[in-house]
């Protein structure tokens, strides 16, 4: 990481700590998810180093999140999981997404580079269900003719803990493969079908994946990024076979439809380019602001993080949100968030 | 076990030659007289309160199993299906998982611990006695997180492939080892888990019984020696017999460490809740690995039935102690009887 945002910052700082100073008691508390703990955190400092207000996230996973958030305990929460508009109406929350995260089946075949072998979500359901067992079946070779693949039994492996990226991945995997839906289905934990393992958290999965020959296993885009995983290509909804890269996650995002409601789930999104295992992570406020100046406070945070955080975010991995859906979460601020009173609340 | 230490005898001797002292006793300062009464209300305070935090405990987990008990009633034991999407729990494989671990683990410990003990009171020569019971004792004190994950990284591929590939080669056709011993042998799972958990409780309990051993008079093994017994048959009819509470303490306290484990167990044992085989190769769950983690995330029913294995796994653990209170009154009766 260079030196040099910093030093641009610290400069914008001295001018916005003297513009913003009246508001310099602002104090917001947000928890839930950790996939998005390391941004939100990033964000909180560059905010605070901008202006002076102070935002603390506590990192304690989206279920907890949501539950703070209903307790009120919290001024936000942060979940990986959207919930779904009807959930959000009886419990009075708005939700709006802030980064789009992918998730990346990744391998442990013996001479396979990254990229090299290409899957589809039917052939990835098969092999998770476990009908398909082994590296050489059928089904993968004539999708990867030339590629020398084992006589070895594959070993799945999936995540142990309760997580948004499992939730995505079988979200997916039951949007493609019929026989996973009926048996096994979509959610932050599911009852994983025989003969796998599962590891606790992104670096658990990595651990057996890279500990297991003929294993594959799913991480988070950031965390496969990082440690140069051995990733496969995957079929989208247009045909066409996709790396998991960063354009990849932003048109599967720009694809889908966030103008009737947020409760979007980007898996299998249409799009020449789209990965189809993409998902973003939400914040969650509540629609009637107790204390108002809390939600303003809260929403000033993502209205800068939005207009300035985009630079760090893409240096942690995260995959931002397209322009125009940025304007539609603003609108979606503006619209939704009331004082007691039902005013709406000042958000500048 | 102070009682059966000869009495010291100098004292009494000692006193006679000393002078009377002149005058009466020095009269008793009252310089705190409500500090013995502080000091009683403090200690009575202190076991209360164990009790009180025990009960919270028991209490508070009651009612968080509550709506998982109404749901699954006690079938929840035997029933195996974990199913967080329907919304369906049964217990039994984190159940059996915990147990055939712990049991693995004492299979292990118990033996090389005795040894240890043995050893190091009655044939280790001094110089080594000091250097050896101080690694044991830095053993215990490991962070669980490095054994897990040296049995992950480490001790996983080596029983791989030199203890699991050739067991399957060797018993894979025979009916019953056939199957404990079928799966993908891999090193993560039971069998991997029960090892890992059996290194991390060797130090307790082979520290326990070497204390106890050690206070085993000398009069009464010098006595067994003098008569000719060899060192098995001291360490046996004299040793074992006169320290048996405390060598069943020291087991029992590495069976609690090992049915409580967790860290070290997730890293190892797979964590996939199944029984469709017994099978000591296969990824298994035990009720700490489950907790630690599906709670997080887990909420309502889920939340419920994570609970009540908890509530479970404090039961097990209860019986577990009882069971070791009635093997040592047994013990105690049996007592001076001719064995």
């Amino acid at each position: 990481m260079s030196f040099q945002p910093i030093r641009l910052v610290s400069v914008a700082a001295t001018t916005c700590v003297l513009a913003f100073s009246a508001h310099a008691a602002d104090e917001v508390t947000g928890a839930g998810s950790s996939f998005a703990a390391p941004i939100y955190a990033k964000w909180a400092d560059l905010y605070n180093k901008a202006t002076g207000n102070k935002i603390n996230y506590q990192s304690v996973g989206s279920g907890a999140g949501i539950k703070q958030i209903n307790a009120k305990t919290v001024d936000f929460g942060a979940s990986d999981m959207p919930l779904k508009d009807e959930e959000l109406a009886s419990s009075g929350l708005v939700q709006f997404p802030t980064c789009v995260g992918g998730v990346v089946p990744v391998i442990n075949i013996a001479g396979l580079k990254p990229g090299q072998l290409k899957l589809t979500g039917a052939i990835l359901g098969d092999i998770y269900v476990g009908k398909i067992t082994k590296w050489n079946d059928a089904a993968i070779t004539a999708l990867n003719p030339g590629v020398a693949l084992p006589d070895a039994v594959i070993s799945t492996v999936h995540r142990a803990d309760g997580s948004g990226t499992s939730f995505i991945f079988t979200n997916y995997l039951s949007k493609a493969n019929a026989e996973w839906k009926a048996k096994v289905g979509e959610g932050t934990a599911v009852n994983w079908p025989a003969n796998g393992v599962g590891g606790k958290g992104n670096e658990g999965v990595s651990q057996y994946v890279q500990r297991l020959p003929n294993s594959i296993g799913y991480v988070e885009y950031a965390y496969a990024k990082q440690n140069k995983m051995n990733y496969v290509q995957l079929k989208n909804q247009a045909g066409s076979f996709v790396e998991p890269v960063e354009g990849a996650f932003k048109a599967a995002a720009a694809g889908a439809d966030w103008s009737k409601s947020y409760y979007q789930v980007l898996t299998d999104e249409p799009g020449k380019d789209s990965w189809p295992i993409t998902g973003a992570t939400f914040v969650l406020l509540h629609k009637v602001q107790d204390k108002p100046a809390q939600g303003t406070a809260v929403v000033k945070f993502f209205d800068w993080s939005f207009a300035n955080g985009d630079k760090a975010a893409g240096e942690l991995d995260y995959v931002t949100l397209p322009e125009a859906v940025k304007a539609q979460i603003r609108k979606t601020w503006d619209s939704s968030l009331k004082d007691a009173a039902g005013k709406a609340i000042a958000l500048k | 076990m102070a009682a059966t230490l000869p009495a010291e005898p100098t004292l009494s001797t000692a006193k006679d030659s000393v002078t009377e002292p002149v005058g009466g006793p020095p009269e008793r300062r009252h310089n705190a007289p409500w500090g013995d009464a502080l000091f009683s209300l403090l200690a009575h305070a202190a076991a209360w309160l164990t009790l009180a935090i025990l009960a919270g405990i028991i209490g508070s987990l009651i009612v968080g199993a509550l709506p998982a008990m109404r749901e699954f009633g006690i079938s929840f034991l035997w029933h195996s299906d974990w199913d967080p999407v329907q919304d369906h729990y049964g217990g039994l494989a984190m159940i059996y998982g915990t147990l055939a671990t712990s049991f693995i683990a004492l299979l292990i410990a118990v033996p090389v611990s005795f040894g240890i003990a043995l050893f190091l009171t009655e044939m280790s020569p001094s110089w080594l006695k000091r250097p050896l019971g101080v690694a044991i004792e830095l053993l215990a004190g490991v962070p669980s997180i490095v054994y897990g994950m040296w049995g992950l990284t480490v001790f996983g591929p080596i029983l791989a492939t030199w203890v699991e590939q050739p067991l399957q080669s060797v018993f894979g056709n025979v009916p019953v080892l056939g199957t404990l011993f079928s799966g993908p042998p891999v090193g993560i799972g039971i069998l991997c888990a029960g090892i890992i958990l059996a290194i991390m409780i060797i130090p307790f309990i082979a520290s326990v019984m070497r204390d106890v051993f050690e206070v085993t008079p000398p009069m009464l093994k010098e006595s067994a020696y003098g008569l000719g017994s060899t060192t098995w048959e001291v360490v046996y009819k004299v040793v074992l017999p006169f320290t048996k509470t405390g060598v069943i303490g020291g087991i029992m306290l590495g069976l609690g460490r090992a049915l409580g484990e967790t860290m070290a167990v997730t890293f190892v044992i797979g964590n996939q809740s199944q029984l469709s085989q017994l099978t000591l190769f296969n990824a298994a769950n035990t009720i700490t690995s489950v907790l630690a983690n599906e709670f997080a995330e887990a909420e309502g029913l889920h939340r419920s039935a994570l609970l009540y294995l908890a509530l479970v796994l404090f039961v097990i653990t209860f019986i577990v102690l009882s069971l070791a209170k009635v093997l040592l009154m047994r013990l105690q009766r049996g007592e001076g009887k001719k064995s």
